[in-house]
């Protein structure tokens, strides 16, 4: 044995000792926030939380009671509308790339979904407002869809195109030597097959633009109103909280906790249904 | 014969239709970039280089000086890197190479739910929680420990840089920790048993087996921490203080360019005003798109090396 | 074979995967300074077996063993016993060549050797040449030391790895398939090294090729599911096994 094995051996011994509880310390770091956010979320969030709050207009600065559901409405709205415009796109542009993008076209859309994936979404806002509220001459529930249905396409396609793949090559073929066409094969048999793999995205994207509020703030805008019309501002839940908590009145940061666990539970209950139900769709 | 002809036009639509709308995809993000470059065409002729160097934002004077907000951004996320890189890497050693424990799965999907929490949540929790408590322990701490450092002095201030910084970190966190750990999964297991047979303890054979091969799709990760910072704007709107100032600590309030677009662009009045808004978007559009590139280059060459061994 | 010396000797060891038993109560000597070639098909825990003897078993989720083996009459497997000594002793190379991917082919040998104290330039490169020399792979290399591992061939990155294993001076070095990645020429010369080497150290080979067994060992054990089935004098059991399923196994009836 060399000098001082014995030595340098526990010295190294140390280092791994430290090593060891220095990762474990990171982690229990990266961990706390979670529970630290969800827990105050809870805890100054559950005491405003009633029934008024799911149904009532919100009253102005004073006046006690009222709540958010309009926004709640409204955020179901842009929900649905986001979906008309990143669905199809989303959907149809991963079935293309899953059955016909293996050239450099389809490199290309997949670069285009990639980036486009990593634009902040306060830029995508930019652009709703400037192709739509510009032109319309108001903010709108329309803007505000659209900007939120770019947001979801990303995932979309890419869930929708690895979905499709996973789907045996076999059962493609055995559709085709029934004589049935490619198209009625895609869509009957290997949509179908591949729709859990697809829809668990969908709810991962939705759960997603539910919690966006800055492409929000000026497309869709805000309102203190009833407002079922498309072409009119729109109220949602995230721009709501944002709006009550910059307020200086301790009932609306009182509104803006209830907002938010509302919210923290909708996405991450979603979120982790999702998962669950995901996984079950991997192994088995 | 009919049947046969009827199913060649049905292929040949189906092929088109779903064409077109992945066709789509590349139209909108051209469109994008076309119709913000005419936006912002107003303000570039009107404040030139300038933009970029100048530090005055007056809207009133129609002055426009990008650089407050520029080196907000910049500092922001420099600092939330700071935090992040070393716990979301440790956290992803701990998850892909050190924990034999059952429970090691759930402690990752709790590190991945931090993503799914919306940033208002983030923003509000930040007013009211984190800001006043870093305010209070944190940076008094610091100042006394640290504060012979310009970037330590000052008032302490729950809406700050530091506040800014903090939260941006924890909303990186995640990212960086998930694909590092996918990162570290990839190296082969059988260089990281080469390591073990040399007599390495495991700290010896991260740094023998590990770092090496898996330097670069590190380096990815953090970048693309870095692009989330960058282009995050409701947490840090909110904490961050709002004041276009460049000050050596990072105790004082500061603004980035995704916040002031979040502030003034609804009530943006004049042409100028609106271009320069928009040319703002565009520089943190043209900084994201550099810095995501790069990170999926880097990720991209790691998995593609880990392939081929 | 009548001054033979017991360096490990397995005792009842058991090895299983979570609820899968790899090895059931294996008895066996290895000899100092001889080779001992572990036979028998794919899954019959021969792989499992060397791993124990450097308690790299125990690094997989979920693996766990039982029984004893002794070092020089030291109980390994005992919980006192620091695994990181214990592997400093009995080096492995594994099956598929693995240089280090990012160092050269100088810090790749010099790797394992850094661990164990602090040497001047001068004591490092000598330990270097000298691994590399007990490797024979020092002639190709002596001009190239600052290359990456893996700009070698398949056959010289797996000496590589040898002379790495060599360089922190082990008594016993287990191979585990060595050449199951080598086209013949290289095999052909990690034979002769393992001739050579037996001078210094003992030797432990895993195998799914018989003809290697007969050409580079002494002694032979045949595993079977995961039971021993026959251990002895390499020529014995090539020529005159006891056991019928050894019989059938070496005369390529099964497997």
């Amino acid at each position: 044995m060399e000098n001082g094995w014995q030595k340098q051996y526990s010295l190294r011994k140390f280092k791994e000792k430290i090593f060891l509880w220095s990762v474990f310390g990171c982690t229990a770091i990266a961990v706390l926030p979670l529970l630290l956010v969800i827990s105050h979320v809870f805890i100054k969030g559950i005491g405003a939380i009633n029934l008024d709050l799911f149904y009532k207009l919100p009253t102005p600065v004073g006046e006690a009671g009222g709540g958010m559901g309009n926004a709640i409405v409204g955020t179901l709205i842009l929900i649905l509308l986001a979906c008309s415009v990143g669905l199809p796109i989303g959907i149809l542009g991963g079935i293309w790339l899953a059955q016909f993008g293996d050239g450099k076209r389809g490199l290309f859309v997949r670069y285009a979904a990639d980036v486009l994936a990593g634009i902040p979404t306060i830029v995508i806002g930019m652009f709703a407002y400037t192709l739509i509220v510009v032109r319309m001459g108001r903010f709108s529930a329309l803007a505000g869809g659209f900007a939120l249905g770019m947001i979801m396409v990303p995932t979309i396609v890419r869930t929708t195109e690895e979905m499709i793949k996973m789907v045996p090559r076999s059962l493609y073929e055995a559709g085709l030597a029934l004589g049935i066409p490619t198209w009625k094969v895609t869509l009957r048999i290997i949509f179908r097959t591949a729709w859990s793999g697809i829809f668990t995205g969908i709810m991962l994207a939705v759960a997603r633009i539910t919690g966006e509020t800055a492409p929000l703030i000026f497309t869709a805008f805000n309102t203190p109103y009833w407002n079922l019309r498309l072409d009119q501002p729109m109220a949602s839940m995230t721009v709501t909280v944002f709006n009550y908590a910059i307020s200086p009145f301790d009932d609306w940061h009182a509104k803006a906790w209830a907002g938010s666990l509302i919210l923290i539970f909708t996405i991450l209950g979603v979120t982790l249904l999702v998962r669950k139900f995901s996984r079950r769709v991997q192994y088995g | 014969m009919m049947q046969i002809m009827m199913q060649r036009t049905g292929d040949a639509w189906f092929r088109t239709i779903t064409f077109l709308f992945a066709l789509s995809i590349p139209v909108l993000l051209l469109l994008l970039v076309i119709i913000l470059l005419g936006q912002a065409m107003p303000s570039i002729s009107h404040s030139g280089v300038g933009f970029i160097f100048s530090s005055s934002w007056d809207p009133v004077k129609e002055l426009f000086g990008a650089l407050p907000y520029i080196y907000g951004t910049l500092i922001s996320s420099l600092i939330a890197l700071i935090i992040a890189v070393p716990l979301g890497l440790g956290a992803a050693l701990y998850l892909a190479e050190v924990s034999r424990s059952k429970f090691k799965e759930y402690l990752a999907v709790m590190i991945e739910l931090l993503a799914a929490i919306p940033s208002i949540i983030y923003g509000l929790w930040g007013i009211f929680v984190l800001g006043p408590w870093l305010a209070n322990y944190v940076q008094p701490a610091l100042r006394s420990v640290l504060g012979f450092l310009p970037i330590f002095q000052g008032p302490a201030s729950g809406l700050s840089m530091f506040s800014g910084g903090v939260i941006l970190a924890i909303m990186i966190l995640p990212t960086i920790a998930a694909i590092s750990r996918e990162v570290f999964q990839s190296v082969p297991n059988i260089l990281k048993e080469s390591a073990l047979a040399l007599g390495a303890t495991r700290w010896e054979t991260i740094k023998l087996a590990v770092f090496g091969p898996a330097r670069s799709g590190i380096m990815g990760a953090i970048i693309l921490g870095l692009g989330r910072a960058l282009g995050e704007t409701m947490a840090v709107t909110m904490v961050i203080g709002n004041r276009p100032q460049i000050s050596a600590s990072i105790f004082a309030p500061a603004y980035t360019l995704a916040s002031v677009i979040a502030n003034e662009f609804a009530e943006a009045s004049s042409g100028v005003y609106v271009s320069a808004l928009v040319e703002l978007g565009l520089v943190l559009l043209f900084v994201t798109l550099i810095v995501n590139g790069l990170a999926r280059l880097l990720i991209w060459k790691t998995v593609g090396k880990s392939n081929t061994l | 074979m009548d001054k033979l010396k017991e360096k490990i000797v397995a005792r009842k060891l058991n090895a299983w995967f979570t609820d899968k038993q790899a090895l059931k109560e294996i008895n066996m000597n290895i000899y100092e300074n001889l080779v001992t070639a572990i036979i028998g098909p794919s899954g019959c825990g021969k792989s499992t077996f060397v791993r124990c003897l450097n308690r790299m078993h125990e690094t997989v989720n979920g693996a766990r063993s039982s029984g004893d083996i002794l070092l020089d009459g030291e109980h390994i497997l005992r919980s006192g016993f620091d695994e990181v000594v214990l592997r400093r002793k009995v080096g492995m190379v594994f099956q598929k060549p693995t240089p280090f991917p990012t160092m050269s082919i100088y810090d790749n040998v010099a790797a394992g050797i850094k661990l164990y104290g602090r040497f001047s330039r001068h004591e490092l490169g000598e330990r270097v040449e000298r691994s590399l020399k007990q490797a024979a792979l020092w002639d190709e290399t002596k001009d190239s030391l600052d290359k990456p591992g893996v700009s070698l061939s398949g056959g010289q990155q797996q000496r590589l790895c040898i002379a790495r294993a060599l360089a922190v001076k082990p008594e016993v070095l287990l191979l585990d398939e060595p050449c199951s990645a080598l086209d013949p020429i290289s095999t052909g010369k990690i034979e002769e090294l393992i001739h050579e080497l037996k001078k210094d150290l003992t030797i432990v080979i895993v195998t799914h090729n018989m003809q290697q067994a007969a050409r580079v060992a002494d002694f032979t054990g045949f595993f079977l599911l995961g039971d021993l089935i026959e251990f002895d004098v390499t020529k014995k059991i090539f020529t005159a096994p006891v056991d019928k399923r050894t019989e059938d196994y070496v005369t390529g009836r099964f497997g």
